[in-house]
């Protein structure tokens, strides 16, 4: 007897559905027996980390606070994927859009320059992570070089920049030595959406990222045209569409949106920039394009539950001392049953009762 | 001990944790399957590796928990990427996101505690030569191990009948199984000889290279290694070429941090990434007109009945 997997005659349509709610639910299961083995009472974690978050206000912004750069990301991220285009390196493209965008934050610091200072800040670091990207794009498609080792060497770089910057050039001098720039001006600020509260207009900007990126992949040319050189290259190349442009495309896009979301970080919830502004939002936002299905309103109900995630980690530290480390296992563990639960919209298992070794007998 | 001679022993030590793990990546990736894991992996092997040579007070116990720990998670991958016919570079990105989340998990009450590291071995006479002395007969027995590793590798690969079967289930899996030959358990082979090497080379840093655990202490190593494979255009020799020179990168710019040389430190703590990008760059490039890369690496194989 054998178990085995057959190629399905067409894709289901039923698990392609549900197969983000089975993952889900076998890590549930997963960290339950984790949190067991941790010595804590699974059914009071799983409290804490998911449902604890939801019930007071503060943490709900604080979910859509967290949720905007991974949305922002993973909608970059899933053109490139969906091309396949292989950009990994995008918490080095929030890092350097992050260092772009502050630097006209430092340079207008304390003079009494206008509003225009913000969005000028965002275009420069759109500009900038735009630019980071395609560095690995171009070795791709002019070299042949790996975009997977290339876009990931370049996030180290772009860590190693960050810090030289925050602890040379732009060090706040009133800052007692610490490795950080001075608080931003209020024009260099993104402005809270309630007074008092934490959201604010860089979740209005995830928002119109979602709509942009749902409308460029589902009624123009160049998102099909995305989209087919991902799934059949053969098909287009024989459409005439040219793959390589397509590469440039989806990561010049994909840089863009990180650095955006990186100088939305820093200029927003962070207010300066300092080493650290990232707890691995690039890397989260991996997950959270493969959670989302590719597809841009996935996206955005995967950020939000990533995000969650992130704020009950949080509170699971505080209230029950678990280990910070235990989110970033509970998110390696959820990339791995949606892959595996993905696997089975083209694939089913079939159990085998004749020994293989008869019908192989025949070659 | 002269300057040199201090700064050779110090580039043997900091590549051989990129010729290990590179050269079970070489092997995986000959069998067609790229695990972009290996990051993960190795941190798991340097996290499990500490632990046990510090409860067990044994170097060799300490590498054999790494070595376990790397075959562990490889086998997460192979479950996955052959079993479940997943995407290798999905697979593999998940397995490094998990490696780092459990390496902090276990070794976390590891971390502040020392071992005396690995022993360097001692030759009377031998090792006592002036300059080349301590440099031929004065490393670690990993150092040893892994240059043995290679040219066992070497040797599997172009003497055996196996190595030959394993390569070409590399570059053509649909033939190697229509010759009857078991494409995806020869691979799952491959793929856990790949988390062995992983992960001793992540237990080599906290058991040889520094004497405690930090987590993230792995730094990239695993993807360097990766880097590595490419570099070496699948060949077994030439991956000793590249970890040296990539171990010499990494200590020539210590010494210049050190030297205090008026460059930026972060500029030269890049500079072992930026060396692997210009010359991945370079390799790719000089390679136009036919890759040297096995033909069926990264693809998905279900063998149909």
């Amino acid at each position: 007897m054998q178990l085995v997997l057959e190629k399905r005659a067409e894709r289901s349509n039923t698990i392609a559905l549900v197969s983000p709610l089975i993952a889900i639910g076998l890590t549930l299961v997963t960290m339950s027996i984790l949190f067991a083995i941790l010595g804590k009472n699974p059914i009071t974690a799983l409290g804490v980390y998911f449902i604890d978050p939801l019930v007071d206000s503060y943490s709900l912004q604080e979910i859509a606070v967290k949720a905007t750069p991974l949305v922002m990301i993973a909608i970059g991220l899933s053109l490139c994927y969906l091309a396949n285009a292989w950009n990994i390196g995008a918490e080095g493209q929030f890092l350097i859009g992050a260092v772009a965008g502050s630097w006209l934050a430092v340079k207008t610091q304390g003079t009494d320059a206008g509003p225009w200072v913000l969005p000028a800040m965002m275009l420069l670091a759109a500009i900038g992570g735009a630019l980071y990207a395609l560095i690995p794009a171009i070795c791709k498609v002019r070299f042949g070089a790996s975009e997977i080792l290339t876009s990931l060497m370049l996030v180290y770089v772009a860590d190693l920049l960050l810090d030289y910057l925050v602890r040379g050039p732009w060090r706040d001098p009133k800052g007692f030595n610490f490795p950080t720039t001075a608080e931003f001006d209020p024009v260099a600020t993104v402005p809270v959406l309630i007074e008092g509260g934490r959201l604010h207009l860089g979740g209005v900007i995830a928002l119109v990222v979602v709509a942009a990126g749902a409308v460029l992949l589902g009624k123009t040319i160049k998102g099909f045209e995305i989209r087919v050189v991902g799934a059949a290259p053969r098909a287009a190349r024989f459409g005439g569409f040219n793959s390589n442009q397509l590469i440039l495309l989806t990561f010049a896009i994909s840089g863009a949106l990180a650095g955006l979301a990186g100088i939305i970080e820093v200029a927003g919830p962070v207010g300066h920039l300092q080493p650290g502004i990232s707890p691995g939002y690039g890397f989260t936002a991996i997950i959270v394009a493969f959670l989302g299905r590719l597809n841009p309103v996935g996206i955005l109900i995967a950020g939000l539950f990533l995000a969650l995630t992130f704020i009950g980690g949080e509170q699971a530290q505080i209230a029950m001392k678990i280990p910070l480390d235990v989110t970033k296992v509970f998110q390696g563990i959820l990339l791995f049953y949606v892959l595996a639960c993905d696997s089975l919209i083209l694939y089913r298992f079939k159990l085998i009762f004749a020994s293989p070794k008869v019908s192989s007998g025949a070659h | 001990m002269g300057l040199i001679e201090a700064i050779i022993l110090a580039v043997l030590a900091a590549s051989t944790p990129l010729l290990l793990a590179a050269t079970g990546e070489l092997v995986t990736e000959r069998a067609g399957v790229l695990n972009l894991g290996v990051e993960g992996m190795m941190i798991v092997g340097a996290a499990c590796g500490f632990g046990g040579a510090w409860l067990s007070g044994s170097i060799i116990i300490g590498a054999l928990c790494g070595i376990v720990a790397g075959v562990l998670m490889s086998l997460i991958f192979a479950l996955m990427a052959l079993g479940l016919a997943v995407n290798q570079v999905a697979t593999g990105l998940a397995l490094t996101i998990l490696g780092v989340g459990l390496s902090g998990l276990i070794g976390a009450r590891f971390v502040g505690e020392k071992i005396s590291p690995a022993p360097h071995l001692y030759i009377p006479g031998l090792t006592d030569i002036p300059l080349v002395g301590r440099i031929l007969f004065g490393e670690d027995a990993f150092v040893y191990l892994s240059l043995a590793l290679v040219a066992g590798v070497w040797f599997f690969l172009y003497r055996t009948r196996a190595g030959l079967i394993l390569r070409a289930a590399g570059d053509n899996h649909a033939s190697a199984h229509a010759l009857g030959y078991p494409v995806l358990r020869i691979r799952m082979f491959a793929v856990m000889f790949g988390g062995a090497c992983a992960g001793l080379a992540g237990a080599y840093l906290p058991l040889a290279y520094t004497p405690f655990f930090i987590p993230g202490m792995t730094a990239g190593r695993g993807w360097i290694a990766l880097a590595l494979v490419v570099f070496a255009s699948w060949l077994p020799g030439r991956l000793v070429i590249g970890a040296y020179l990539f171990g010499a990168v990494t200590i020539l710019q210590l010494h210049a941090q050190g030297w205090g040389v008026g460059v930026p430190s972060q500029l030269m703590s890049a500079l072992p990434y930026l060396a692997t990008v210009i010359v991945l760059v370079l390799i790719s490039r000089a390679r136009t007109g036919g890759s040297t890369a096995p033909a069926a690496l990264g693809t998905v194989f279900v063998p149909d009945r």
